[in-house]
Order: C-alpha cells, then sequence, then structure tokens
C-alpha cells in the first residue's frame, strides 16, 4: 500500500499550551487513498486534519505534501493551499455571496481564471453535487446538506490533488446526512485522494481504503476497515467500538 | 438673530473651515484606520506590533497635546507646511486610532471559518481580508465609525485655537464686535448640528442600504 506517497506526517507534535494534542504522529497517505480519521472527542483528529493545510501550525516534526514541505506563512503557503481541498464541520459559505460566487471566488482569485470560464466550471460542479438549481440562491437560504455540497463543489473547484474532509456531517440532521455522503463517495470511487475525519462508521467500512483510529493525541491502530471493526486490537478502540456500534 | 444675518460671512468662512478639516481628516483617518486594521489582524508580527502601538499612542494622547506636538514638533524636523495641513493630519491620525479600533471590532464579529475558508482555497492573507473578511464586517461597524466621524467634527474645534478657521474660532471676531455672548453660541452650535446630523443622515442610509438584515 502507499506507494506513491501525497501526504506524510513524520514525528509530528503539538501542543496547545500544556496540552499536548498530537503526540509523535506518523501519517502516510498514498495518491488516490482514502483515509478514514476516527477516534473519541478531543482525540486530536480535528486537528491532526487541520496540521495538513497548516490551518494548525505544529510545534516538531515535518509534514510534506507531493514531496513539498509545508511552507510559511505567505504566498507559498497560500499556493499549497490551493491543491488541497477543505470541508468544515461549519461548512464556512461565504455569507455575502450567492452560492454560485462561492464556488466561482476562489477560482478567479487564486487560478486566474475568467469569470465566465470559473461560472461554467462551477455550474457543472454545482451540477454534479445536484445543486444547480440553487445557483442564485445565498447560504442561508439553502439546508445545512445543501450548504456542505456546495462547500465540497467549492473545494473540486479548485481542482485539488486532495481533499480534506473535517467532520463535514456533524453538524446536519440525520436525514441530510446521506445526501453529503453520497457525493463523498462518488469522489472515493473518482480516486480522489481523501482524508476524512469522521464519526460515520458506515462511510469508513464501504469508503475507506484505511481508517486510522486516534485516541489521546496517539495514532492507536492504522488499518483496513474491515480488519479494524472486526477485530480492534487495542483495549481503546475496543471500548470505543463497543459504545458506538451498540445501538 | 441679528449676530447670524450681519455676520453671516464670517460665520460661512468658519463653516465652511469645519466642514473643509472634516472632510480631509475623515478621509486620511478612514484610509489610516483601514491600514492600521489590516496591520493589526496581519500573519506579519512586526506589522501587529506597528498597528498595536499606533493605536496606543494616538488614542491615549489628548488630542490637544497631539495638534502641539504637530504643529511646533514637525516644523522643527524640516517639515512645514500650512496649519491647516498640520489641523487634518492632527485630526486624521488621532481618529484613525478609533476607526481602526472599530473596523478590528467588526472584524472580529466575522465568524472565523470564514477566514479559514478562504485562506484553505489558498486565498492570500489580503485577498481573505478584502475579498470575504471586510465586506461582511463592514455591515457591522457602519454605526461605530459614524460615531466616530461626528466626534471628529466636533473636535476639530481644537483646530480654532492653533489660528484655523473654523466654526468655534468665529466666536472670538464676533465677541469683540460686541455680540451678546449666548447667541453667537446658538448659531454656533446650530452651525455644529447642521454638519453632525447631515454625517448621521449619511450613515443612517449607509445602515439602510449595506446594514446587516435581521
Amino acid at each position: 500500500m502507499a506507494v506513491d506517497p501525497l501526504i506524510e506526517l513524520r514525528d509530528v507534535n503539538k501542543y496547545y499550551g500544556k496540552l499536548h494534542v498530537l503526540q509523535d504522529i506518523q501519517l502516510t497517505v498514498g495518491r488516490g487513498e482514502v483515509v478514514v480519521v476516527i477516534g473519541p472527542s478531543g482525540s486530536g483528529k480535528s486537528t491532526l486534519c487541520r496540521t495538513i493545510n497548516r490551518l494548525e501550525t505544529i510545534q516538531s516534526g515535518s509534514i510534506t505534501l507531493d514531496g513539498q514541505p509545508l511552507p510559511e506563512e505567505g504566498k507559498g503557503l497560500a499556493k499549497l493551499r490551493a491543491e488541497v481541498g477543505m470541508v468544515f464541520q461549519s461548512f464556512n459559505l461565504f455569507a455575502h455571496k450567492t452560492v454560485l460566487q462561492n464556488v466561482s471566488l476562489a477560482q478567479v482569485k487564486v487560478r486566474g481564471r475568467k469569470k465566465d470560464e470559473a461560472d461554467k466550471r462551477s455550474r457543472e460542479l454545482l451540477t454534479r453535487v445536484g445543486l444547480e438549481a440553487h445557483a442564485e440562491k445565498y447560504p442561508a437560504q439553502l439546508s445545512g446538506g445543501q450548504q456542505q455540497r456546495v462547500a465540497i463543489a467549492r473545494a473540486l473547484a479548485m481542482d485539488p490533488k486532495v481533499m480534506l474532509f473535517d467532520e463535514p456531517t456533524s453538524a446536519l440532521d440525520p436525514e441530510m446526512i446521506n445526501e453529503v455522503l453520497e457525493v463523498m463517495q462518488s469522489l472515493a470511487r473518482e480516486g480522489m485522494t481523501m482524508v476524512v475525519v469522521t464519526h460515520e462508521m458506515g462511510f469508513a467500512r464501504s469508503a475507506a481504503n484505511r481508517v486510522v483510529f486516534m485516541a489521546d493525541g496517539k495514532i492507536v491502530e492504522d488499518r483496513a476497515p474491515e480488519d479494524f471493526f472486526n477485530n480492534p486490537e487495542s483495549d481503546r478502540a475496543k471500548d470505543f467500538l463497543s459504545k458506538i456500534l451498540k445501538h | 438673530m441679528d449676530v447670524l444675518t450681519e455676520n453671516f460671512s464670517t460665520y460661512g468662512e468658519g463653516f465652511l473651515g469645519t466642514v473643509e478639516l472634516t472632510v480631509y481628516a475623515s478621509i486620511l483617518a478612514l484610509v489610516l484606520g483601514f491600514v492600521m486594521a489590516s496591520f493589526r489582524v496581519a500573519p506579519v508580527g512586526s506589522f501587529r506590533v506597528f498597528g498595536t502601538v499606533w493605536v496606543t499612542v494616538l488614542r491615549n494622547t489628548p488630542l490637544t497635546l497631539l495638534f502641539f506636538a504637530v504643529l511646533l514638533g514637525l516644523p522643527r524636523f524640516g517639515l512645514v507646511l500650512p496649519f491647516k495641513v498640520f489641523a487634518v493630519l492632527a485630526l486624521g491620525c488621532y481618529t484613525s486610532a478609533f476607526i481602526c479600533e472599530a473596523l478590528r471590532s467588526g472584524i472580529n464579529t466575522v465568524p472565523k471559518g470564514q477566514g479559514e475558508a478562504a485562506r484553505s482555497l489558498g486565498m492570500t492573507f489580503s485577498q481573505t481580508l478584502s475579498q470575504v473578511i471586510l465586506p461582511q464586517a463592514f455591515r457591522s461597524v457602519i454605526p461605530p465609525v459614524g460615531s466616530n466621524i461626528i466626534a471628529l467634527a466636533k473636535n476639530s474645534a481644537i483646530a480654532g485655537a492653533f489660528s484655523v478657521t473654523e466654526l468655534l474660532g468665529t466666536y472670538r471676531t464676533l465677541n469683540e464686535l460686541g455680540y451678546s455672548i449666548i447667541w453667537t453660541f446658538v448659531w454656533i452650535a446650530v452651525g455644529y448640528l447642521i454638519i453632525t446630523l447631515t454625517i448621521s443622515a449619511l450613515f443612517n442610509f449607509l445602515e439602510k442600504r449595506w446594514g446587516v438584515a435581521r
């Protein structure tokens, strides 16, 4: 597995004051791989996801993306972030812009596309996530699931090498979770490299190449989903699975 | 009533002087306040320090002292400009510190996720600020910026003490001519009201047009 590493984290450590939130993290994500990160709240999984595009800085260790170490804050970092799509728990659509403008903005400002070219691409992507009819609406007029699908289209519009999903369905009503997961499933099938922090075990089972289980700032297990769900090795994972799979 | 009709040109000159000071100093204050607010939220530490020092020094200095510093201090360094320009500089810089803080509080009302989303798309700091943060912050800072501009209009009276023609200063001329001090000041007050109410109306309009819909 992972013959062609796209993301590599080596000996990554991060502290919030005294709290050691990421402890000696080693993680490699290969091109085309879908890695699902699960774990209890406060285990550092969101933080891990956010360090990959340097929304969180790290104190020690190294993170490389396609062989390039993450640059310091500045133009270089902005350039790299354009290659890394990110989808947030709280959607974070630009509240003052329409759906179409949300998807087109960075294409024009960052990729330097012409406005009509960007809008054309945006409409294609909106069609893909099933929201072409809502292009002229503002985010506040959409449901959570719709907003999150727009957010995915917005990230895809940059033609990223990898997509990061930071608990993309955690703020959604149960009936809206599926529409978002379906979009993610189809991305996974098309070979997009994805790192997904989630509590959706069904998605982990069906779409992931690997499941990374985190607890207390450490990666406890890093295995194929079937292995992990059927035979968790660590007590911490057994305990976690017994709690969430009971219902 | 006579004091106004008989000295209309004196009042007029003073009124226009105050308007002029207010307009130019407002433009300077808005531009500088905008720049300083950007500095204060910049990812570069030295910019943040500069912005913080600017605000701390100017906001905590009495305006009169600042006038003295600019009008008497700058010429010592070889910078000799008309007093009116000095007055605009002093007023503009002073008010910019308050505008900066009003803008910054507006920036803080924009949820953090908006900036994170913009940055995660590869937008630079200045693009994030100009395309995403400020357009949203702008809506919530209209009222406090309006207050600061009104304060500026009234603060411009200090320039009169440094022989710049402005509205309040007209009382000296009129007093010497023997007019009733009360009526002199009533008409001066009316002059200020015309200016400040105009600013209020302008900002009310802006708020109606652009303010946050609730």
